[in-house]
């Protein structure tokens, strides 16, 4: 592949990880914690009602772990097309 | 002398000497290390400086209290204030370190080729950070009046010449290695108290645990306990929310985008040596400020309990030291309204005896939980550490805008490098002393102008750097109107209901239940559909613009010969 078409197939990738992470964020804090969250709070976590959970500490931890998943992903996609930065 | 005023003087003093010896030795030497620290800044640091460059004094001093008092709706703060930074990181940070230039109305100028719009970016930035730096100044005056029985203004002007040390010697350089410094004062400040009272009401250390496990001495959760005092007096159980939902998802997504669109924190991540350390310190960024935000939910239950507990319903005679002492400050206000001797706090305000500001609640902590005089001290340096690292941030932005973004690319291009740093010196100078004034003489509205400036934030660089990004048609003309568009009818709402008829500022009159802190979501939603239907009708951006977004979303070009 040349350049273009390497630069055109990286981003389609980056835009499909972007969209699923995205969707992951979206649930976590206006899923769990405010459109479900009354249903949630049903169950309970460490003591915590789990709606009231996902509101106050929950969508906090899961929103790292999306940063960080995303992080890993393109680190591997830019050395996989050759994108990565040489030091 | 009192150990508590000892202990303030000497932690704070400490702190105030790093932060000095800090700005001596970075002191900036070109435009470059004066606006992003020469780009040469490890992710880890950039971490912490975003952090403590983010947190102000509202999220150190005011956010506990404010959930305390909101219960399970505080959660807007929580998830809005955090959330942001996954958009950031997903969204703009790395493409924003590989365009490699200054500043965010650089971005906005160069991609939509146009001097309008870098100059409406210019207005917006200058604007947000004028009217987010007065309340930070204010911050660090209340601090020094409350815990070093100063006048509000003298502790003012201490800030005041303690940020023009740094921030006009040091730039962007001495400010990230300050910020550094100043995430460290204000975690250990904030997480202190926090353990120390986890261990006293429920035995768990980690006050994140702490706040869902039981009462020592009691069968009961805190959680369940302070449901069940809340309903007893009245209040809404504080696991269950009293806003309307859509209010709750409107001023979540308002000040989640308005975080990801504030120029004091995208300008940090043009700081770091490459695009992959961009997603690195945005990942540093989050884990630090979710250390304090995740704790804050904790403080907020504990000092509600603790409230309800030990002053609802006791003899005036009998409340503990720190009431009188809190007292003596107005944050706490007791009214013997049926003039029986006894604290009654309940909701119903006709009978309710018992006002307290929200700040209290982290302020007051050490001392309702009984802490030694030492965490007093450290909780003080902590918010003056909070409300100068932002302000320091702010002031900068204030400073490029002026002499890079209007004097160099606009008005006179030719001047040297050396000419423009003397120029944002000056103007980070003349910014410190203009926001120490509205510091001394706060307008009787920062509050109100606080969810103004995340409104407009969020209705005008948020979707015109994400469009640029991921939509290689937008042209100028599209982001133009888009911009206007967004901050028009924010700037129109917002000052409608909070500044022109503050009595029709309520639910029945606010289109579809939006209040006005949520309304910058609108304001954003109207920016992306005229930016993309004025595109539409309009001609295509050059190519050179084409190409500079395929650049900008690649981390490197490949060579000639890897491309083969």
């Amino acid at each position: 592949m040349d350049h273009k078409e390497l630069a055109k197939a990286y981003w389609k990738k980056n835009l499909t990880y972007v969209g699923v992470l995205l969707f992951i964020w979206f649930m976590a804090s206006y899923g769990a914690g405010i459109l479900f969250v009354d249903y949630l709070d049903n169950f309970t976590l460490g003591g915590f009602p789990l709606g009231f959970w996902f509101a106050q500490q929950g969508s906090m931890y899961i929103f790292i772990i999306v940063i960080a998943a995303y992080m890993v992903l393109m680190n591997k996609l830019d050395k996989e097309y050759g994108f990565d930065e040489q030091d | 002398m009192d150990p508590i005023l000892l202990w303030t003087i000497i932690i704070v003093g400490a702190s105030f000497a790093l932060y000095i010896g800090i700005a001596i030795w970075s002191r900036a030497g070109s435009t470059s290390e004066f606006y992003v620290a020469g780009g040469s800044v490890p992710p880890l640091a950039n971490g912490m400086a975003t952090a403590a460059d983010w947190m102000s004094a509202a999220s150190f001093i005011s956010m506990a209290g404010l959930i305390a008092f909101m219960g399970r709706d505080g959660s807007v703060y929580l998830m809005g204030w955090t959330g942001g930074y996954v958009l950031l990181a997903l969204l703009l940070a790395p493409y924003l370190r590989k365009f490699g230039k200054f500043t965010v109305p650089d971005f906005v100028g160069d991609r939509y080729y146009s001097s309008t719009a870098r100059l409406v970016a210019v207005i917006c930035a200058v604007f947000i950070s004028f009217v987010y730096v007065a309340g930070q100044m204010r911050g660090v005056g209340i601090v020094f009046s409350r815990f070093l029985n100063v006048e509000v203004e003298l502790g003012v002007v201490i800030g005041m010449i303690i940020v023009f040390f740094y921030a006009v010697f040091g730039g962007m350089k001495g400010i990230t290695y300050t910020q550094v410094a100043q995430y460290c004062v204000l975690i250990f400040a904030y997480l202190v108290p926090a353990i120390f009272i986890s261990l006293l009401l429920t035995g768990n250390v980690i006050p994140q645990i702490g706040f869902g496990s039981t009462m020592l001495g009691s069968e009961q959760s805190i959680l369940e306990r302070l449901d069940g005092l809340s309903t007893e007096f009245g209040f809404d159980a504080y696991t269950s929310g009293a806003l309307a939902q859509i209010d709750v998802f409107f001023i979540t997504l308002a000040l989640m985008v308005g975080t990801a669109g504030l120029p004091h924190v995208i300008v940090r991540f043009f700081t770091v040596p490459k695009v992959r350390d961009a997603r690195k310190s945005a990942l540093y960024a989050l884990i630090f400020i979710v250390l304090l935000y995740a704790t804050a939910p904790a403080i907020a239950a504990f000092a509600r309990v603790n409230l309800f507990e030990t002053i609802n319903n006791v003899q005036y005679e009998e409340v503990p030291d720190w009431f009188k002492t809190w007292e003596n400050t107005g944050l706490i206000v007791f009214d013997d309204k049926n003039e029986d001797g006894i604290i009654q706090y309940r909701a119903d305000e006709t009978i309710n005896e018992l006002h307290i500001d929200r700040d209290i609640i982290v302020l007051a902590n050490p001392e309702i939980a009984d802490l030694p005089a030492w965490v007093i001290g450290l909780v003080a340096a902590g918010g003056v550490a909070a409300a100068l690292s932002t302000a320091a941030g702010l002031l900068l932005v204030i400073s490029t805008s002026v002499a890079h973004d209007l004097v160099k690319r606009e008005l006179a291009p030719e001047i040297s490098d050396k000419k423009e740093l003397m120029i944002a010196r000056i103007a980070a100078g003349f910014a410190v002393i203009i926001a120490g004034y509205f510091g001394i003489n706060p307008p009787g509205f920062v509050a109100q102008t606080v969810a103004f400036a995340f409104g407009l934030a969020a209705a005008s660089f948020f979707p015109a750097i994400m469009l640029g990004i991921f939509y290689k048609r937008m042209n100028k003309e599209g982001a133009i109107a888009g911009m206007v568009a967004g901050l028009v009818i924010t700037t129109a709402y917002i000052v409608y209901f909070t500044f022109i008829r503050t009595d029709l500022n309520n639910l029945e009159n606010w289109w579809f239940g939006i209040s006005p802190q949520g309304f910058g979501t609108v304001g954003m939603l109207v920016n992306f559909i005229v930016a993309i239907v004025v595109s539409k009708f309009t001609a295509p951006p050059p190519m050179e613009i084409q190409n500079l977004v395929e650049n900008i979303r690649i981390p490197r070009e490949l060579t000639d010969d890897e491309s083969k």
